[in-house]
């Protein structure tokens, strides 16, 4: 008989020989399973540059604070339009290289936002890399670290021409005759971010969030029966990451919408347009990036309605309608 | 009193909160959700253990004060022994002459009839009794039996160990203040993201693993009453452990990075060393195990040699590339990290106690049976739950089910642990005024109840809703590998480094480490579990995002507060280990032989 008390060999066999065999069972075998994922049809693989973002990602530890993981749980909506599922990593978690695994992107904490459709939710390349040059700049709240190690100071007149200049407040640095340059691994990782885009799944999306609490699911659905968009918070989800809560914006970066002409003018179809198609005709500012598929005609309404009657702005409201008609004439274009 | 009104005064500050916080939010009553009444109750159980702990301190107190009243009666007396005259003085002298000189005749109770147990009262008479543990410690002086060169790995296991744990929870704090002060420094190998886990594992592998070892050796030694069987092997060990978290953290700092993984960001390369540290000192233990010189094998060797395979097998199958493409590494991240802390430093640390514990009260464990059923249920229970890391997440659900239900399994476990260490204590309550080995002892079994049951309750979907990927989890961890691991083991070397080189610190400076290490733990945990609910509460609402970073500013604050209270009471730790320790090799242990007695804590 087995007596553990006076038997080493087998006190240390047995633990050992059954910690084993569950591990196999909890771990190993579930892992091989998950392994075995197929990608999503339209899942586009990483290209040499993105994978190169990753690596950054990865030294850098952005998984201290970023998860990239979509719950199925409602609350997580407002960083996917669906729940992630094992397909969506098939790329982005192989392995690094002979010394590293496959990165741990999923994160457990988040201290900062979640990642999994940044690509969307922030297209543009400027506004990333002034948020990394320092996050401060966009967001006076952050507390993520800036990164200035991913960024040279130039001489402007050693400018090359296919150097990324990054435009910077002054308040931040004011040095004449100097600008602030992108490195190669700060483009790479905005590359990265970009590429962070969730796949839409093939027969249209399938909604399978666990609602939340049923008493914000039923304000929710009254909210929307009653046509009540909240104009104020869609902007300060979509367009305050670079105009700013106080619609002023950042010089040299991102233009203000405060007594902006083409906000408070009559005529909306210049606006809409801007907000449909996006926006590079300042060489003074960055670029601004389509909204035309991530927004309903409904939500650009009361984006541009908030807009329009914020900030000392005083213009009449926008409609659905309005958004419908210029959308309307945009894809006429685009077909001719 | 100051500190207990600190305690009181930040319970009051948050208590305002969480009761308006009732008005504003809409979730349904989450306030009477089970897992959060059930989260506040074990809080309420360690402010009244703290409170218990300081009364007796204070009683401790009164009692000396009383003892000097006693001196200055005694002073008296003796003034009136001097006004005596010589003749009174020889007439009460004769008199105790007298008394001293009695002697029993030996028959004053039996008369001389033989004796006989005529109603049967008596069952069993036994000569030598077996208690071979712990009896025999009241005569012998450990010194006498301890070679120097067990004494030498002991104390250098620990030294490097503290200092691990000044440097890495100086890193700790500086992270800490990175969130009240984001642009500190510039500096990239200062980011918040690379030194991140550098302080996780410098403080997991260096301070916890390297204290647990070396408080290892001395229980492998002693409860086999045998020789360690390689020295040197424990020395290539401790060098490789070191090497690993040295060059583990230079690595990191410089961006290279396994790839994220809590607890595995050091590259196999490193990490390997470690793996290879393990296991030596298992084969040592092993070896040393198995020429006992004693029949049965005790308890704390059990959870010792366990938690060495277990840890090994571990290392592997968390390092092992081949099933760890996609979410199968995710699998394998849960598995790890929860592994990581269930069966090293939890199996580990129990063993430990297991034996320095009745050893520090001279009294058996309460329950051997306990203990056993305590080991196996760890086993099985503990190795399923990994997954309740990832609640929600993309992992199957059968997986996470399974997570959950055995994190409630858990129960058995840990109650069978606590109640075998309270069980122990009971009736040694008066070892609390007279040193603080059972208080850090107290403390650390008060919050493996808390600290786990706590975990069980978190894993429950609905808490898990509120309280995944928010500062909750941060405050779980620091109660669990703070709360019960750290104060563990600073109980354990508290008890045995004074017999080894007897010299004792002084009760005041290691009274300072307990409090502020208490006061700072619980600063750190009460505010970043109410923040972190919060900002759980302000995701479901569906707030901005950058809103819940703005709520969490106050509570980062009393976290880095907090903090700095530990870390003082790190520098008071390190500061007693050189005191016990310094030229602990000059003292010859015949003279050591008798403070041991008076030391016995
Ligand atoms: C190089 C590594 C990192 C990258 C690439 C990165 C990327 C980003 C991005 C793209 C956002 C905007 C998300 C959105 O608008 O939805 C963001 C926000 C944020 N990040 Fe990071 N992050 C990194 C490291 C960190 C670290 C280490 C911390 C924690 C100390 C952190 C904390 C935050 C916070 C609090 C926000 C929200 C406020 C803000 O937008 O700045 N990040 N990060
Ligand atoms: C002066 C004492 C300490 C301070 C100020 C401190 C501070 C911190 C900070 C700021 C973090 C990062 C939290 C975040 O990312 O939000 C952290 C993480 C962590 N620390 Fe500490 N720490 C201390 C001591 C310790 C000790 C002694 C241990 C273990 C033996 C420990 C184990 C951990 C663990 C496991 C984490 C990761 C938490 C998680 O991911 O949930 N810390 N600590």
């Amino acid at each position: 008989m087995l007596n553990f008390h006076k038997e080493h060999k087998n006190l240390v066999l047995a633990a050992g020989g059954v910690f084993i065999a569950l591990s196999i069972l909890i771990a190993i075998v579930p892992a091989f399973q998950m392994q075995g994922t197929e990608p999503i049809p339209d899942e586009k693989p990483l290209t040499a540059e993105e994978r190169e973002g990753l690596h950054v990602y990865v030294s850098e530890n952005c998984m201290a604070c970023h998860t990239q993981q979509v719950r199925n749980i409602e609350m997580d909506n407002m960083w996917g339009s669906r729940p992630s599922i094992p397909s969506d990593y098939y790329y982005s978690k192989k392995r690094l290289d002979v010394w590293r695994q496959s990165p741990s992107v999923l994160g457990s904490e988040r201290t900062g936002p979640d990642l999994t459709d940044i690509g969307n939710r922030q297209p543009s390349e400027d506004w990333h890399l002034l948020h990394l040059y320092n996050p401060r700049a966009v967001v006076s709240a952050s507390v993520m670290p800036s990164y200035p190690w991913l960024f040279r100071e130039v001489d402007s007149a050693l400018l090359k021409k296919d150097d990324k200049v990054v435009a910077v407040p002054k308040e931040l640095f004011n040095k004449p005759g100097k600008k602030i340059i992108a490195s190669n691994d700060a483009l790479r990782l905005v590359d990265y971010l970009k590429y962070l885009k969730q796949t839409e799944l093939p027969g249209g999306t399938i909604n399978d969030f666990i609602p939340a609490l049923k008493k914000i699911q039923a304000e929710r659905n009254e909210g929307q029966q009653a046509g009540g968009l909240d104009g104020a918070k869609l902007f300060s989800q979509v367009c305050a990451a670079c105009h700013q809560e106080t619609g002023k914006g950042i010089v040299g970066a991102f233009p203000s919408l405060v007594g902006s002409t083409i906000v408070t003018d009559g005529d909306t179809e210049k606006l809409i347009r801007v907000v449909l198609q996006g926006y590079d005709a300042r060489t003074d500012y960055g670029v601004m990036p389509p909204f035309g598929d991530q927004l309903t005609d409904e939500e650009i309404a009361a984006i541009l309605t908030h807009e329009r009657s914020s900030w000392g702005n005083d213009a009449a409201p926008v409609t659905a309608d309005d958004v419908a008609k210029v959308r309307q004439y945009v894809e006429m274009e685009l077909n001719k | 009193m100051k500190k207990c009104k600190m305690v009181i005064l930040l319970f009051l500050v948050i208590l305002p909160n969480i009761l308006s916080a009732q008005e504003k939010i809409t979730t349904d009553n989450w306030l009477s959700s089970p897992g959060i009444i059930g989260t506040f109750v074990l809080i309420a159980i360690v402010m009244i253990i703290a409170i218990v702990i300081l009364f007796v301190k204070i009683n401790g107190y009164i009692d000396s004060l009383k003892r000097r009243q006693i001196d200055t009666n005694k002073m008296a007396f003796d003034d009136e022994l001097v006004a005596l005259d010589d003749a009174d003085i020889d007439a009460i002298l004769e008199k105790r002459k007298a008394a001293l000189k009695y002697k029993l005749k030996g028959n004053e109770l039996s008369g001389s009839a033989i004796a006989s147990d005529d109603k049967g009262l008596i069952q069993r008479v036994e000569k030598d009794p077996n208690n071979a543990y712990f009896d025999e410690k009241k005569k012998t002086s450990l010194s006498l039996e301890t070679p120097l060169e067990l004494k030498k790995i002991v104390i250098y296991y620990i030294g490097a160990a503290t200092l691990w744990l000044v440097l890495g929870t100086l890193i700790g704090q500086y992270l800490g203040m990175k969130f009240v002060w984001p642009e500190m420094d510039h500096q990239s190998w200062l980011s918040f993201g690379r030194l991140r886990p550098v302080h996780t594992n410098m403080v997991f592998w260096g301070w916890s693993s390297l204290a647990m070892i070396g408080l290892g050796y001395f229980v492998i030694a002693r409860t086999s009453n045998n020789k360690i069987h390689n020295y040197s092997w424990a020395w290539t060990a401790w060098a490789l452990i070191n090497a690993t978290v040295l060059l583990g953290s230079l690595a990191l700092m410089a961006g290279i990075n396994n790839g994220g993984g809590e607890y595995r960001e050091y590259i196999w390369p490193i990490m390997l060393m470690f793996a290879i540290g393990l296991i030596i000192t298992f084969i040592n233990f092993y070896k040393t195990v198995a020429t006992r010189k004693i029949s049965e094998i005790y308890i704390s060797n059990w959870f010792i040699l366990a938690s060495l395979i277990w840890t090994i097998v571990l290392a592997i199958i968390g390092y092992l590339p081949f099933y760890q493409d996609g979410l199968g590494e995710t699998v394998i991240q849960g598995y790890y990290m929860h592994q990581g802390v269930g069966m090293w430093f939890m199996t580990f640390t129990l063993g430990l106690v297991y034996y320095y514990l009745p050893s520090a009260l001279n009294k058996p464990i309460y329950s051997y049976s306990l203990g056993v059923l305590a080991f196996w249920t760890q086993m099985l229970f503990y190795t399923m739950i990994g997954t309740h890391h990832f609640v929600f997440s993309p992992l199957p659900w059968w997986l996470q089910t399974i997570a959950i239900v055995f994190s409630a399994g858990m129960v058995i476990p840990v109650v069978a642990g606590t109640t075998n260490f309270l069980m122990t204590m009971k009736g040694s309550w008066n070892h609390i005024s007279k040193s603080y080995v059972l208080p850090f002892f107290l403390v650390g079994t008060i919050f493996y109840f808390v600290g786990s049951m706590q975990g069980s309750v978190q894993a429950f979907r609905f808490t898990n809703f509120v309280w995944h990927f928010t500062d909750f989890n941060v405050a779980h961890s620091h109660m669990t590998m703070y709360g019960i691991v750290a104060f563990f083991l600073w109980a354990c070397i508290y008890a045995i480094l004074p017999k080894l080189t007897g010299r004792e610190p002084s009760q005041v400076l290691v009274g300072g480490h307990f409090w502020l290490a208490f006061i700072g733990l619980f600063a750190y945990m009460i505010s970043l579990m109410a923040g972190g609910t919060y900002k759980g509460l302000s995701w479901i609402e569906g707030n901005a995002f950058i809103e819940s970073v703005i709520l969490m500013k106050p509570y980062w604050v009393w976290r880095a507060v907090g903090g700095s209270l530990m870390f003082i009471s790190h520098l008071i730790f390190a500061y007693n280990f050189y005191y016990m320790v310094i030229g602990y090799k000059k003292i010859k242990s015949s003279v050591l032989a008798k403070p041991i007695e008076e030391i016995t804590v």
